[in-house]
C-alpha cells in the first residue's frame, strides 16, 4: 500500500486544517498588536497622568498606573485652571466652543446642502465653473486669506453696527467665527452634498416638478427626508472640525470668546508657574473628550465622511 | 414650459425674464458664488497684490515697492529655518505615512479577525485636534519625566531621546506627532482603494501562484495609482497648513529651531504687525501649494480629454 | 456514469471502472457559509478532454462550484481529485489549472505579453520556454499584433482573448471558465463561443464552463450539468437533457419558449387533463405509474393542419398570440386552460383568431410525477 506520506494525500478531506500560530498570522497579527499600542500609548498616558498626583508624576514614570488615583487635576483643568487672563479654567472655553459649535454647524450645513441640492438639480450658467474653483479653494492654505477676510469682517460688522445704531461687531465676536466656518466648511461639505443628491434619481425631482413644487418645496419635501444619513455623515465632520479648529480662534475671536484648543494652548503651555502635568493632561483630555465621543459613537459613519470627503476631488 | 433660448426682447416682453427664472434657486446660489469670488478669488488677490506694498499696519499708504517683501523675507534666517522644517516634515511625512498606511491596509485587507476595533484604534487619533495630539506628545517626550526618563530608569542610563529641547532634531518629534494623528486616515484611504480591486484580480493572481506580497507590489499598487494621487494630495495640502501642532508642541521653540512657514505668516502679521512679510510669505506658501496642485490637476483633469 | 460510493479506501479503483479516465473528479463536496448551505453533498465526474458546462441561473452554485475546484473557495467537506491527484489541500497554483474569468481580471499596468508571462516568470521558468510558449499561445488565439498594447487599448473580445492566453500559457491539463462571455455583446459572443468550440478541438483539454445563457451550453458542451439550489439537478448530454430531462425544473428551464406542461392525470395508460386526453402507449416509462402527473411537451412537436393527423391526440384550438421571429412563428393558444405555445412554420400565414387544427404524440413528450416532479 502507499506510504504513510502519499497516504496523507489520498486523505485530504474538507477544509485544510490550519494552524491557528503559523508564521504568517504570527507576523500579521505581531505587527497589529504593536501598532495598536503605539497608537493607544499617548491616549493611555494622558489618562494615567491625569489621575496622579503631582509628587507621584516627579517620583514615577509615566506609564506606571497611579497609585492613588484622585480626580482633583480634572475639577482645578475644569474650573480652577489658570488660561492667561482668567482663572476660571476651561469651563468657560467649553461653553464658548458649545456656543460657536451649534451656529457654525447648523449655519454651514444649511448653506452648503442648498449649494449642493443648487448645483445638481438647478444648474445655472457658470455653477459648475463657481463650483470648480470652489473646490481648488479647498487647497488654498488658509494663510492667503486670512488678513482680508479680518478686514472684511471689520467693515461689515462695522457697518451694521453704525446702520442698526448698536454695538454689533463681527470680528471677534463669535458671529463672525461661525461666517468664518461656513466659508471654510463649504468646499467639502458642498462636494458632500452634491456626491449624494447626484445619486438620488432625477426622475424623482422632474416628477415632484411636474406636480408643481418649487425650489425649496423640493429641497424640504424630498431631497432633505432623503438624505438624512448624508446630514449626519456633515454633522460629524463639521462637529469634529469646528472643534478641534484652533487657528481661526485664535485670529477671529478675543480672549474672553477664546474657544476650548485656545484655552487648553493658553493653559498647558503658559509659562508662569509651576507646571501641574496632571492638570495639563485632564484639560487635554476634556478638550479630546468630544470629539473622541463623536468618533466612538458614529465609527463607520465617521469613516465614510472623511473617505467621501477625500476621495473624489 | 419655456426651455428655448429667449429671442430678441420685443418677442418675450411677456415671458419672465432669464434672469429671474427659478430666481430662488439664483438666491440659494449666492453663498456659493460669494464665496467663490470674493474669498477664494477675491482675497487671494487682494494678499497677492499687497505683498508687493509696503504695509506695515493697515490702512496705510500703500506703496507698491516691488519684490522688497520677497527680498527680505528670504533673507531672513527665521524664515529660511521655516522653509528648511517644512520641506524636511514635508518630505517624511509624506513617505512614511504612505508606507506605513499602505502596510497597515495591507495587513488588514487580509481578512483578518478584530478588524473594526484594529481600525477604530488605529484611526481614533484623527478625531483629536493637532492642539490636543501636540500636548500629549509634548508630555510624553518630556526629557525628565517622560519617555526618556522612564527608558533611563529601565537601566540604559545612556539613552538620550529628548528632540524637544534639541534644535537639531525638533522637528522629528514634531514629525512623531504628526504621523501618530495622520497615518490612521491614509490607511483608512488607502484600504479603501484596495478593497475597490476587483476580486477577480486577486483569484487571477492566485491561479498564477504569485505570493501576495508580489501581487501588492506589482499589481495592487500600480492599479492603486489614483487612490495614491488623492492620498498624496491631501497629505501634501496638510503639510503646507501645519500650524497648531508646532504652537502646540514645541511653541516654534527650542529659539526659532521649529518654526514653520505657517506659523511665520501668522505672526507676522498679527503679532508683529509686519504685513508686507506676512503677505508675501503667505503667496510662496501658495505657490508651493500650486507646485502640487497643477501637475495633479493636469493628471486629474487634462488626462480624461486624451482618453 | 458510476456514481462512486462514498468509501475513500476505494478511490483509486474508480478511473478503471469507468470508460474514458477521469480527469477532475469532486466527491460529496459540502460547502456552507455559516449556517447557509450553498453546495449539497455534491458529486461530479468530467472525463479527460470533456468540454462540461456547468448551467443554472443566478444564486444556483454553478460559479461556487467552480471556485472549490480552482481552490479559490474553501470547500467545508469532502474532496476534489484533479488527474487522480487528491488536491483538496493544495493551492490553486498547484492544481494543474488555467482559469479565464468574467471580467478578464487582467493586469492594467502590464502589456498582453506581460500579462501572459507574467506568471511564468513568477514560477521561475527560462526565459526561452517563456517566450516560446506565450508566442504559441498567442498564435493559436490570433492575438499577436497585440502584443504590446496594454488592456485598456483592447476591445472586449481582445481582453477576454488575452485572458484565454493567460490560462493557455500554463500548459495545464484544466481549463476553468467563469462566465467568460457575459460581459460581451450578442454578435461578439457568438463569435468567441465558436472559437472555444474550434480552441476546444484543437487542444482537447477538459474545460469546465460556468454560464446561465442557454445556448452557450447547448453548443458548447459536451456533457451539460445542471445547477439549482446547490444541487445538479441533470448531468447529460445537451441533446438527453433537452429531449429527456429528468425533472419538472429542468424541463422548465431548457427550451424558450418554455416546454408547454399540462396537469392531470395517468390512468389505465392515459393522460388526462380538461380537455385533453393523450394515449400513453408510445410512452417510455421508467416504471409503471398511475396517478396525478405533468404532461410536457415542447413546442416544436406540436404538429398542426394535415401533419396532425399522424399524431395520437389531435384538437383544435385559438390563435390568441402570433409573434413572427422570421424562420419560424411561434403561436400561443389556450389548452386546459394552459397558455400552449406552438412553433410553426415563417411561411405559414396564421392570424389571431385563426383556429388551429394540432396534434401531438406521447412519443415526443415528457411525463413528471406531481408530487416528486420526477420524470416518470
Amino acid at each position: 500500500m502507499a506510504d504513510a506520506t502519499t497516504n496523507a494525500v489520498t486523505e485530504a478531506r474538507g477544509p485544510k486544517p490550519r494552524r491557528v500560530f503559523s508564521s504568517t498570522n504570527i507576523i500579521i497579527y505581531g505587527t497589529l498588536l504593536v501598532v495598536c499600542l503605539y497608537y493607544l500609548l499617548p491616549l493611555y498616558v494622558m489618562i494615567v497622568t491625569s489621575l496622579k498626583g503631582m509628587p507621584e508624576i516627579r517620583l514615577g514614570n509615566i506609564f506606571s498606573p497611579p497609585v492613588e488615583v484622585t480626580f482633583q487635576p480634572w475639577v482645578k483643568a475644569w474650573s480652577e485652571a489658570c488660561t492667561g487672563i482668567n482663572w476660571d479654567g476651561l469651563s468657560r472655553g467649553f461653553w464658548n466652543s458649545v456656543q460657536i459649535l451649534v451656529p457654525s454647524v447648523i449655519v454651514s450645513i444649511a448653506v452648503a446642502s442648498v449649494s449642493g441640492y443648487a448645483l445638481v438639480n438647478w444648474r445655472f450658467k457658470g455653477s459648475e465653473a463657481f463650483f470648480t474653483i470652489l473646490i481648488f479653494g479647498a487647497f488654498i492654505p488658509y494663510q492667503v486669506m486670512i488678513y482680508p477676510i479680518v478686514i472684511i469682517l471689520r467693515d461689515t460688522g462695522g457697518f451694521i453696527g453704525d446702520v442698526t445704531g448698536t454695538n454689533f461687531r463681527l470680528m471677534g465676536s463669535i458671529w463672525g467665527l461661525v461666517i468664518v466656518h461656513t466659508i471654510f466648511g463649504m468646499p467639502i461639505l458642498t462636494l458632500l452634498f452634491r456626491n449624494y443628491f447626484t445619486s438620488v434619481p432625477e426622475e424623482l425631482f422632474k416628477a415632484a416638478r411636474v406636480d408643481g413644487a418649487g425650489f425649496w418645496g423640493i429641497y424640504f419635501k424630498i431631497m432633505l427626508p432623503m438624505s438624512l444619513p448624508i446630514f449626519v455623515v456633515a454633522m460629524i465632520l463639521q462637529v469634529t472640525g469646528i472643534w478641534n479648529d484652533f487657528l481661526f480662534g485664535v485670529i477671529y475671536t478675543k480672549p474672553e470668546t477664546y474657544p476650548m484648543t485656545v484655552q487648553l494652548n493658553n493653559i498647558v503651555n503658559s509659562v508662569q508657574g509651576v507646571k501641574e502635568y496632571n492638570v495639563n493632561m485632564a484639560a487635554t483630555l476634556l478638550t479630546g473628550l468630544v470629539p473622541l465621543t463623536i468618533y466612538f459613537i458614529s465609527g463607520r459613519l465617521f469613516v465614510r465622511g472623511i473617505a467621501a470627503g477625500a476621495v473624489k476631488g | 414650459m419655456a426651455v428655448t433660448d429667449a429671442g430678441p426682447a420685443t418677442e418675450v416682453a411677456k415671458r419672465p425674464s432669464r434672469l429671474f427664472k427659478n430666481l430662488a434657486s439664483k438666491i440659494a446660489a449666492v453663498p456659493m458664488v460669494l464665496v467663490a469670488l470674493v474669498i477664494f478669488v477675491g482675497c487671494t488677490i487682494w494678499t497677492i497684490y499687497h505683498s508687493f506694498t509696503r504695509s506695515r499696519l493697515l490702512p496705510a499708504p500703500e506703496k507698491w515697492v516691488g519684490l522688497d517683501n520677497y527680498e527680505r523675507l528670504w533673507g531672513e534666517n527665521r524664515w529660511l529655518i521655516s522653509i528648511e522644517n517644512l520641506a524636511i516634515y514635508g518630505f517624511c511625512s509624506l513617505t512614511l505615512s504612505l508606507t506605513i498606511g499602505f502596510v497597515l491596509a495591507a495587513l488588514l485587507d487580509r481578512k483578518i479577525r478584530f478588524e473594526n476595533t484594529i481600525r477604530t484604534i488605529i484611526l481614533y487619533p484623527f478625531a483629536l485636534s493637532f492642539v490636543v495630539t501636540g500636548l500629549a506628545w509634548q508630555w510624553i517626550l518630556n526629557p525628565q519625566l517622560g519617555l526618556q526618563n522612564v527608558v533611563r530608569s529601565w537601566g540604559w542610563e545612556s539613552f538620550a531621546f529628548d528632540p524637544l529641547n534639541n534644535a537639531e532634531i525638533v522637528i522629528f518629534g514634531i514629525l512623531i506627532a504628526g504621523i501618530w494623528q495622520g497615518s490612521g486616515f491614509v490607511m483608512v484611504l488607502l484600504l479603501a482603494g484596495m478593497r475597490g480591486i476587483d476580486e477577480d484580480i486577486w483569484k487571477a493572481s492566485r491561479v498564477e501562484g504569485i505570493p501576495a506580497w508580489k501581487t501588492y507590489i506589482f499589481i495592487v499598487i500600480p492599479m492603486m495609482r489614483p487612490v495614491f494621487v488623492t492620498a498624496i494630495v491631501i497629505i501634501a495640502s496638510g503639510i503646507i497648513k501645519v500650524y497648531d501642532l508646532v504652537v502646540a508642541q514645541t511653541s516654534g521653540g527650542p529659539g526659532i529651531a521649529s518654526e514653520v512657514p505657517a506659523k511665520y505668516v501668522i505672526e507676522k502679521m498679527f503679532f508683529s504687525q509686519n504685513l508686507g512679510l506676512g503677505f508675501a510669505a503667505s503667496t510662496m506658501m501658495l505657490l508651493s501649494v500650486l507646485v502640487v496642485l497643477i501637475p495633479w490637476a493636469y493628471l486629474e483633469f487634462g488626462g480624461k480629454k486624451n482618453g | 456514469m458510476g456514481n462512486t460510493t462514498t468509501h475513500a479506501d476505494i478511490e483509486f479503483e474508480m478511473p478503471a471502472a469507468s470508460k474514458q479516465s477521469v480527469s477532475v473528479s469532486v466527491k460529496d463536496l459540502d460547502l456552507r457559509f455559516g449556517s447557509l448551505q450553498v453546495l449539497k453533498n455534491l458529486n461530479l465526474d468530467i472525463h479527460e478532454g470533456e468540454f462540461l458546462v456547468l448551467l443554472g441561473s443566478s444564486g444556483c452554485g454553478k460559479s461556487t462550484l467552480l471556485n472549490c475546484i480552482a481552490g479559490l473557495l474553501e470547500i467545508s467537506d469532502g474532496q476534489i481529485f484533479i488527474k487522480g491527484r487528491n488536491v483538496t489541500w493544495e493551492e490553486p497554483s498547484e492544481r494543474g489549472i488555467g482559469m479565464v474569468f468574467q471580467s478578464y481580471a487582467l493586469y492594467p499596468q502590464m502589456t498582453v505579453e506581460g500579462n501572459m508571462s507574467f506568471g511564468l516568470k513568477n514560477a521561475g521558468l527560462p526565459k526561452s520556454e517563456i517566450s516560446e510558449r506565450v508566442s504559441r499561445a498567442s498564435e493559436i488565439l490570433q492575438i499577436e499584433p497585440l502584443m504590446k498594447r496594454k488592456p485598456a487599448a483592447l476591445s472586449g473580445g481582445q481582453r477576454q482573448r488575452v485572458a484565454i492566453g493567460r490560462a493557455l500559457v500554463r500548459d495545464v491539463d484544466v481549463f476553468l471558465f467563469d462566465e467568460p462571455l457575459s460581459n460581451l455583446d450578442a454578435k461578439l459572443r457568438a463569435d468567441l463561443r465558436v472559437e472555444l468550440k474550434q480552441l476546444h478541438q484543437r487542444i482537447e483539454n477538459t474545460m469546465i464552463y460556468v454560464t446561465h445563457d442557454q445556448v452557450e451550453a447547448m453548443t458548447l458542451a459536451d456533457r451539460i450539468a445542471i445547477m439549482k439550489d446547490g444541487i445538479i439537478q441533470q448531468l447529460a448530454s445537451p441533446d438527453e437533457i433537452y429531449s429527456k430531462p429528468a425533472n419538472l425544473y429542468v424541463a422548465d428551464f431548457i427550451g424558450s419558449p418554455a416546454m408547454n406542461l399540462l396537469k392531470g392525470v395517468v390512468a389505465n395508460g392515459t393522460f388526462t387533463a380538461h380537455g385533453v386526453s393523450v394515449p400513453l402507449s408510445g410512452y417510455d416509462f421508467e416504471k409503471p405509474f398511475e396517478g396525478p402527473a405533468w404532461f410536457g411537451i415542447r413546442p416544436e412537436h406540436v404538429a398542426i393542419g394535415d401533419a396532425a393527423n399522424a399524431s395520437d391526440t389531435q384538437l383544435t384550438v385559438k390563435a390568441e398570440v402570433v409573434d413572427p421571429l422570421g424562420s419560424d412563428t411561434l403561436v400561443m393558444a389556450r389548452l386546459s386552460d394552459e397558455r400552449f405555445w406552438l412553433r410553426i412554420s415563417g411561411q405559414s400565414k396564421v392570424k389571431i383568431g385563426d383556429e388551429l387544427k394540432i396534434g401531438f404524440s406521447a412519443v415526443d413528450a415528457s411525463l413528471f410525477d406531481q408530487s416528486t416532479e420526477i420524470r416518470l
